[in-house]
């Protein structure tokens, strides 16, 4: 397992930009919204939470079709999944992986991004908190969404039809949590929905994703 | 005699050839009936006018909407369990009845809530939860349409049918803790008492009854559509084995 999260990050870092790409496009959400909605301080706080969150969203979205379709096109991925380790594991390191490329460096740099939204210093560790739990979540929903398309020749506009909606909750919980941490409210009822969204789905979900694997593999 | 008969193709073209012509007429009868009663013997409410009167296709139309995607979603069981084709069909007929029932909801929903809420659309829980629920059906009937291989496809939306019943239920709370509504809570209910009078609920039991039949007849003839269609495929087939 450890090998193979390994490989992928490898694979991920040498296939040009695993880390830098999703960065580099939050980034250019955050320039190109004040743009969009005008320069205002107090407007450009306001939406904050929800800008950082469909950024994180956008970015986790990009880089989806690859986690499976490069495996399944060079036959990996019937290697993988005739190996003694269980497909669910392969998913699920899988799905670490594009979380440790794409998810983490965003939950680092979101501080810098925060700022850049003058999003209120008291809501920053609820910003970081909000997306470390957040983040795995939406890379195991999103291995479940690339499994379900491995297979289709033209899967990316459906890949996304399909995996947004399952964000819902998570972007939910998620924004209102630094919503409500910058308004100084209580911030249990979200921080816990989040945490236990990103627990259950990260249990689950691989189960989901190996069977529709075993299905495109068959 | 068991209700796995059913699942053999030939036996269910029989079985619904027979039935089809009964569903469609008591369906006819029911919704007709209830939809006359309603819009035209019913008094207008005080505080709705005669804009109550849209509840006879909102009301079923929005139970229409929750309730086909939990058929689908015991068909798709059905399919991965036993294995059994009608079934996988009989969902994917369904999908775009409840789509457009979803549809249905939203729009009637909007054409009352102009007069009652003075707005067209509100980021209300129900609301919200239902176009995301919209966006389920989209993502659930476009994964049929792009996979080629019908076992493949039936395989892989009994799968998102599943994950996406937790997430359209999860999401139905998540709205509901994210914005507080202006859709009032639930009127009718099975165990509770009644908050609607009689004059009303009448019809309105009418127009539900309708939209089920109206939907068991729709999905009979689309699954045997499918039937038909998939028979259609063997047959060229063989021939451009032969």
């Amino acid at each position: 397992m450890i090998a193979l999260l390994i490989r992928d990050l490898r694979l991920a870092v040498r296939a040009g930009g695993g880390f830098g790409l999703g960065l580099a496009f939050f980034l250019i959400v955050v320039t190109l919204v004040p743009f969009g909605v005008g320069p205002q301080g107090d407007i450009l706080a306001r939406i904050a939470p929800g800008i950082l969150w469909l950024g994180a969203l956008l970015a986790c979205l990009l880089s989806l079709d690859r986690i499976f379709a490069l495996d399944f096109e060079d036959g990996s991925l019937d290697l993988l999944a005739t190996a003694p380790m269980p497909l669910e594991g392969v998913v699920a390191m899988k799905a670490f992986a594009h979380w440790l490329t794409t998810g983490l460096p965003l939950v680092i740099a979101a501080p810098v991004f925060g700022i850049l939204l003058h999003l209120p210093a008291s809501a920053q560790s609820w910003l970081v908190i909000s997306l470390l739990l957040g983040t795995p979540a939406l890379s195991v929903l999103g291995t479940f969404g690339a499994a379900l398309t491995v297979g289709l020749k033209r899967g990316g506009l459906l890949l996304s039809l399909l995996v947004l909606p399952f964000y819902v909750p998570t972007l939910i919980f998620g924004a209102e949590l630094i919503r409500r941490g910058a308004q100084g409210m209580a911030t249990e009822i979200p921080l816990l929905m989040l945490a236990g969204i990103t627990a259950a789905t990260v249990a689950l979900i691989p189960f989901a994703s190996a069977a529709a694997i075993r299905v495109n593999l068959r | 005699m068991s209700l796995w008969e059913y699942a053999n193709p030939v036996k269910f073209m029989k079985t619904s050839g027979f039935l089809l012509p009964w569903v469609v007429g008591l369906a006819a009868i029911t919704l007709v009936s209830g939809l006359v009663w309603g819009y035209l013997f019913v008094p207008a409410a005080e505080n709705f006018g005669g804009s109550v009167k849209v509840i006879y296709v909102h009301v079923p139309a929005a139970m229409m909407a929750i309730n086909i995607w939990g058929m689908m979603l015991v068909t798709s069981l059905i399919w991965l369990i036993r294995r059994h084709h009608v079934s996988a069909l009989a969902a994917k007929a369904a999908a775009p009845i409840g789509a457009v029932m979803t549809l249905i909801a939203l729009i009637t929903g909007a054409v009352w809530g102009q007069p009652m809420w003075g707005t067209w659309w509100e980021w209300d829980p129900r609301l919200t939860s239902f176009l995301i629920l919209f966006l389920f059906y989209l993502g659930y009937i476009a994964l049929w349409a792009a996979v080629e291989n019908p076992d493949t496809a039936a395989d892989l939306t009994s799968v998102l049918a599943l994950v996406g019943a937790v997430f359209a239920a999860l999401s139905r709370y998540a709205a509901n803790f994210w914005n507080q509504g202006l859709h009032q809570g639930a009127t009718l209910s099975l165990d509770k008492e009644q908050h609607i009078a009689d004059v009303y609920w009448f019809p309105l039991l009418l127009c539900l009854a309708g939209f089920v039949l109206f939907f068991i007849a729709l999905v009979l003839v689309r699954t045997r559509t499918e039937i038909r269609n998939r028979r259609l495929g063997a047959l060229q087939q063989r021939e451009r084995m032969a």
